[in-house]
């Protein structure tokens, strides 16, 4: 470390440049400049959804009916299990490189390897499941149906359970629409993909099914979802709706208003490519490790600086695990 | 920058100890998270349930524990420690203060106006 900083030679002198205030060198310093700044975005990411919710106070997506899967347990509904599981990796991750610095501290070569190593799968892990949310998400269970005012109206049988698109829908087995093509058209244009149904489709279906109600998007006073009575639901539907709803991206979202689908990418997203990067961070210092370049340095200041960062975020995860799941 | 291998101490135990502090405090706000008491769920403070609050003082309090024990706030100097917590503490509450009071604003319209826009 010695060698990259520049000596005046007058550091004895108060203003001479040997003086540290802070006590910490420059390379520290300038990571938690970094964290600071870092910290200060991801606020803005997360006080612009405090705002988007507050404006959507009565009528905000239940977190608890949207992230209800858990791996290998297929229908089961398991609210939150998975994402407080991986909350759990990303602190014991944490808690590893934290471990990793320590021996740092003692010199301790080998301990340092094996502390980097479980940190960096730990790593994985997380951004792996990650990747398995946003996959389920995306894709969506029961699907719903959206109206002209861009509301989103699900089904549900008398008991309150959520009913699939699939056992509603009648198939119109006249029905010949088919996906517009680049291919197919007069000028290079192509559609949007088509859903499995059509709204017609789902409205005979509907009218069939004498125990299938709508549930719509406003809470009640208890915090649930309004459900309507029968002739509601079907005046609604007939009156309102005009298109399926299967997932979610970034216009429309089954679960609710497309905001919360929006605000989830871009959150757990840029949380994701934070650990995606700390990850590749992880993995330089790690292979420094192994060749030994600390050891000659005679410190481990780098474990310590990519520690700081590895602990930024996890503690950004507890803050977006706090809004996006439990609140 | 070798003056610090020296004197420090191993901090293995109050690793483990902080973990475990942390994982109990997390699996108790799933518990509540899955639960949902019903008197937290109805009784309310300014405005916010106060099941939230719990949920709010519980993540504030992790993340008092991962940058003081983690990332090893408490060891360095009052300059430091203040420079990025009073900064990023001060500017966040502003932050939230004003975007949570214009959201609010704008559901009040929305509700008040004579514009449905459930349709």
């Amino acid at each position: 470390m010695e060698t990259a900083v520049t000596k005046t030679g007058t550091e004895d002198q108060t203003w001479g440049g040997g003086n540290e205030p802070l006590k910490v060198s420059y390379g520290k310093m300038m990571m938690w400049f970094f964290i600071v700044s870092d910290a200060l975005t991801f606020s803005g990411f997360l006080a612009a959804y405090g705002f988007s919710r507050f404006k959507f106070i009565d009528s905000w997506p239940i977190a608890d009916e949207v992230f209800n899967h858990f791996p290998f347990l297929h229908g089961v509904d398991a609210p939150m299990y998975y994402v407080a599981l991986m909350t759990f990796i990303l602190i014991f991750s944490s808690v590893t490189m934290v471990l990793a610095v320590d021996a740092g501290h003692h010199m301790k070569q080998k301990k340092v390897i094996f502390y980097m190593f479980l940190t960096i799968i730990g790593g994985a892990i997380f951004v792996g499941s990650q990747a398995w949310e946003w996959k389920n998400f995306i894709k969506g269970e029961y699907g719903a149906v959206e109206t002209k005012g861009g509301q989103i109206l699900q089904f549900v049988d008398t008991e309150g359970h959520r009913v699939k698109l699939e056992d509603i829908a009648i198939i119109d087995t006249h029905n010949d629409r088919t996906q517009h093509e680049r291919k197919n058209g007069i000028w290079y244009e192509k559609e949007a993909t088509l859903p499995t149904y059509t709204i017609e489709e789902i409205k005979t279906g509907f009218a069939k099914r004498k125990d299938v109600l709508i549930r719509t998007q406003l809470l009640t006073e208890k915090g649930e979802k309004t459900i309507l009575s029968r002739e509601e639901s079907i005046k609604r539907l007939n009156s309102d709706a005009i298109g399926i709803v299967e997932g979610a991206n970034l216009v429309h979202n089954e679960y609710g208003t497309p905001l919360f689908a929006n605000f989830f990418f871009f959150i757990t997203g840029f949380h994701g490519f934070h650990v995606f990067s700390g990850v590749i961070i992880n993995i330089i210092i790690f292979i420094n490790v192994i060749l030994g370049t600390y050891e000659r340095r005679k410190n481990y200041e780098m474990v310590e600086k990519v520690g700081l960062y590895w602990h930024f975020v996890d503690l950004v995860w507890v803050f977006v695990f706090t809004f996006f799941y439990l609140v | 920058m070798t003056h610090d291998t020296a004197h420090h101490e191993s901090n293995t135990a109050k690793i483990w100890k902080v973990f475990i502090l942390l994982s109990v405090v997390t699996i108790v706000e799933v518990i509540l998270g899955i639960i949902k008491p019903a008197f937290l769920v109805e009784t309310t403070l300014i405005s916010m349930k106060l099941l939230n609050w719990i949920f709010i003082i519980l993540t504030i309090y992790k993340a008092y524990y991962i940058t003081w024990s983690f990332m090893h706030m408490e060891g360095e100097t009052k300059g430091l420690r203040r420079s990025v917590v009073w900064t990023a503490v001060f500017l966040i509450c502003y932050l939230i203060f004003i975007l949570l009071t214009e959201g609010d604003y704008i559901y009040e319209v929305f509700k008040a106006g004579h514009k449905s826009w459930d349709f």
